[in-house]
């Protein structure tokens, strides 16, 4: 009786799995290929998700190894989430497919619940269930182990995120950032080989946001847990993703590390997106350097475009410095003082204006002429 | 560099596609390599041209050196923003290269590529679509049946994974709690009928039969009904509050995350105890109702406790099946209350709005539904004889 009820539960929920049966030859050959294809955590190919008429993801790929921190950085609207929650299993896909370890969990005709993918998830309200105890919350995942060993995991994981006395208390007598922990340590309470995260740090004030994202990233790493998550913070990627995919109608526009991501942007969008900075006017001069209002720049790198191209350069507020010496004149439009440095706003002679990130020991006021100078290692242009 | 040498490098490279429209011969002249590589200005040329409003223009496309499939849609892109450009496609004459891939173009062209106008329904239209609106919800529903329908017999076969504890506190807050309403509500409802009914009786002589009128109308029919739609009121609503609410919050989710199926956790519970508990409160709303009967009977129509009590097991023969009739519908009443409220609990769409919209429907549907399949069982109960 046992055994038939388990078959029926298996054809039910693993889809997947039964389709795998159907062959025999095909099932050795995927049998032989497993051991190369395994070594993906998480492995979509161009997956498409669709509300409706309207198209939120549009060909993503992306691929994480186990024990990997990774972002989707993205402005609200780009379909970030939707990834997340294609993941997870909320959101049926298209086209594409999903592959958990090696074993396919989505696809067209294919969606595999969430509750039989063994992910861990973080919401962005932390969903905490509010009539149970904090232990209780995190040993909730924990079915069919005994009482003693959900509090043996429930006490070590409350250790782990810092909060070892707040066990017996309930979630609603907690701040925003101890649910967040909580909410935490009940995701890897069951021990998930990936941990999904939906804007988990949103809902907190900006000092502790920073925090709380260097200490997770810590519970992760010491956890060994791979780690996909979602927000449109860039200091929250930067901190928290070992590799960041910036995220734009629907697609991954760049897949990269936050060092990358900053100096060499693949595309305006990114370049654009990410930190400061405004594109300006000019054009080649010769393969590596390039005529701008501020004056010719020596390029770091040969571009191919002929000479004269017209081209957009990148330059970010801390590559331009004010210099006392310079001939290049600019009138500052505006300021923003920053503490430790201030952020001025340049008019260039073209009418662009552009961002100067200075120390604040001496100070400019607003319509002052001032010279500068460019001083870029990297330095990133577009054609136009 | 010389001259001549700058010129073949270009030629090698794209050479640059560009148009002029001569007003005064009314000849629009193309030029250059209108390839992939080569139009990228074209796009800020197009922005500003101005365009003729005159008709009866040529098309010289002699200057075009090579061209792609994204060059001829731009000059059939060109072409369509002169009036009469439809005409003056088809009539110029083209190298056989370009008019291929022109009529490639424009066959493409004219098909899909205006947007499409949103059509405005008239009532049978939208009378349609919300027909086929309802019959997907049906569908959908029927689908929710049957995934519960499936877990209940998952549970079945292992019956060490239900929630007792869960079923226990559900039966309490459905079922105990609900004693004094149903109890008031069905006391009021037999002294009513024993009223209303009682003076007729009373005008023929006929008081007794009071005993007959009030203890067939509860079994059959007042009781299972009154204590299904209080239930439906009381239960069905919090059933879909509460995992409403857990939807909004992401609660839902997070069982699932965890390994949870939402359906064995929240939904089997609820509809294994409303199963225990409605006919429970039927059987005790044929109590208080055939109660409430008898106070009247004792104080308006002078038949006492005594008689009344004795009288009823005769009054029940008459149709001595009655007792069941009302309990037999008790649990698919349950089932109903407890099906509507969970579906429509899931389908909180997460706004804390639609939790309120979404209450309000599972009780109205709730209600209709019982009173709908109480009707089916009248008929059905007929036809057997019962």
């Amino acid at each position: 009786m046992r055994g038939f009820s388990r078959a029926i539960a298996k054809i039910y929920h693993n889809e997947a799995g039964h389709n795998e049966r159907k062959n025999p030859v095909h099932n050795l050959i995927r049998a032989s290929f497993r051991g190369i294809a395994m070594e993906f955590l998480l492995d979509i190919n161009d997956m498409h998700c669709r509300f409706d008429d309207t198209t939120v993801v549009d060909g993503l790929s992306l691929h994480m190894q186990p024990g990997c921190l990774a972002c989707l950085l993205g402005p609200s609207g780009c379909g970030k989430t939707t990834v997340l929650r294609a993941i997870a299993g909320f959101q049926p896909i298209v086209s594409g497919e999903i592959k958990l370890n090696g074993r396919l969990v989505s696809s067209h005709n294919v969606q595999v619940p969430p509750e039989k993918r063994g992910l861990g998830m973080v919401f962005q309200d932390y969903a905490l269930f509010p009539h149970l105890s904090v232990a209780n919350n995190i040993g909730f995942g924990l079915r069919g182990k005994s009482v003693k060993e959900r509090t043996r995991i429930a006490d070590k994981l409350l250790e782990l995120v810092g909060m070892e006395s707040h066990g017996k208390r309930y979630p609603h007598e907690l701040s925003g950032g101890q649910q967040q922990r909580i909410a935490l340590a009940r995701a890897l309470a069951p021990k998930p080989g990936l941990l999904l995260l939906d804007e988990p740090f949103s809902n907190l004030d900006v000092e502790l946001r920073e925090r709380l994202a260097t200490d997770v990233r810590a519970i992760l790493k010491s956890q060994g847990t791979a780690a996909l998550f979602v927000t449109h913070d860039q200091h929250e990627a930067f901190v928290m993703g070992e590799r960041i995919g910036v995220m734009h109608q629907g697609r991954i526009r760049q897949w990269d590390t936050a060092i990358n991501l900053y100096y060499e942007p693949a595309e305006r969008f990114v370049a654009d997106f990410i930190g400061q900075g405004r594109l300006i006017e000019g054009r080649m001069v010769n393969a590596n350097s390039v005529q701008t209002p501020l004056g010719t720049i020596e390029v770091n790198r040969a571009y191919p475009w002929r000479d004269g191209t017209a081209v957009d350069v990148l330059l970010r507020p801390n590559d331009i410095v004010i210099s006392r010496e310079s001939n290049i004149r600019c009138r500052i439009l505006d300021r923003a003082f920053k503490g430790a440095d201030t952020l001025y706003t340049l008019a260039l002679a073209n009418g662009d204006d552009v961002l100067s990130l200075a120390s604040s020991h001496q100070d400019y006021s607003v319509g002052q002429e001032i010279g500068v100078a460019v001083n870029a290692e990297h330095l990133i242009i577009f054609q136009r | 560099m010389t001259r001549s040498a700058a010129k073949s490098k270009a030629a090698k490279k794209a050479a640059q596609a560009g148009f002029v429209l001569d007003q005064q011969k009314n000849r629009l002249i193309c030029e250059g390599d209108w390839t992939i590589d080569g139009v990228a200005s074209l796009e800020k040329l197009l922005r500003r041209v101005h365009w003729p409003s005159t008709q009866r223009w040529v098309l010289d496309a002699r200057g075009i050196s090579r061209m792609d499939t994204v060059g001829a849609w731009l000059l059939y892109r060109i072409v369509m923003k002169i009036p009469g450009g439809e005409s003056l496609l088809q009539q110029s004459e083209l190298p056989s290269w370009q008019r291929s891939l022109l009529d490639l173009v424009i066959e493409n062209a004219s098909q899909g590529m205006k947007p499409p106008v949103e059509q405005k329904l008239n009532a049978f239209g939208r009378l349609g679509l919300s027909t086929v609106r309802m019959a997907d919800e049906m569908l959908d529903m029927l689908r929710f049946i049957g995934e519960t329908s499936f877990h209940l017999g998952i549970l079945m076969l292992k019956p060490w994974r239900i929630r007792f504890r869960q079923i226990f506190r559900t039966i309490q807050m459905a079922g105990v709690n609900a004693l004094l309403i149903v109890g008031l509500i069905s006391f009021l409802m037999g002294v009513v009928i024993a009223y209303q009914g009682g003076m007729t009786l009373e005008r023929f002589g006929a008081n007794f039969l009071v005993v007959e009128l009030v203890s067939l109308t509860m079994l059959r029919e007042m009781s299972p009904l009154l204590a299904a739609i209080i239930v439906a009121g009381r239960t069905g609503s919090a059933y879909t509050a509460e995992i409403g609410t857990m939807q909004v919050t992401d609660e839902i989710d997070a069982l699932r995350m965890l390994g949870i199926t939402p359906i064995e956790m929240l939904v089997i519970p609820k509809v294994t105890a409303l199963l225990i508990a409605l006919p429970l409160l039927t059987v005790y709303a044929d109590i208080t109702g055939i109660f409430g009967g008898m106070v009247v009977a004792r104080w308006q129509l002078d038949v006492g406790f005594y008689d009344f009590i004795s009288r009823l097991p005769q009054a029940v023969s008459i149709s001595p099946k009655s007792f069941w009739v009302g309990l037999i519908k008790a649990p698919v009443f349950a089932m109903i209350i407890a099906i509507i409220g969970c579906y429509r609990g899931f389908k909180v769409d997460g706004s804390s709005e639609s939790v309120g919209r979404e209450t309000t429907a599972s009780v109205v549907a709730s209600i209709f539904f019982v009173i709908l399949i109480d009707a089916v069982f009248s008929i059905l109960f007929t036809r057997i004889d019962w």
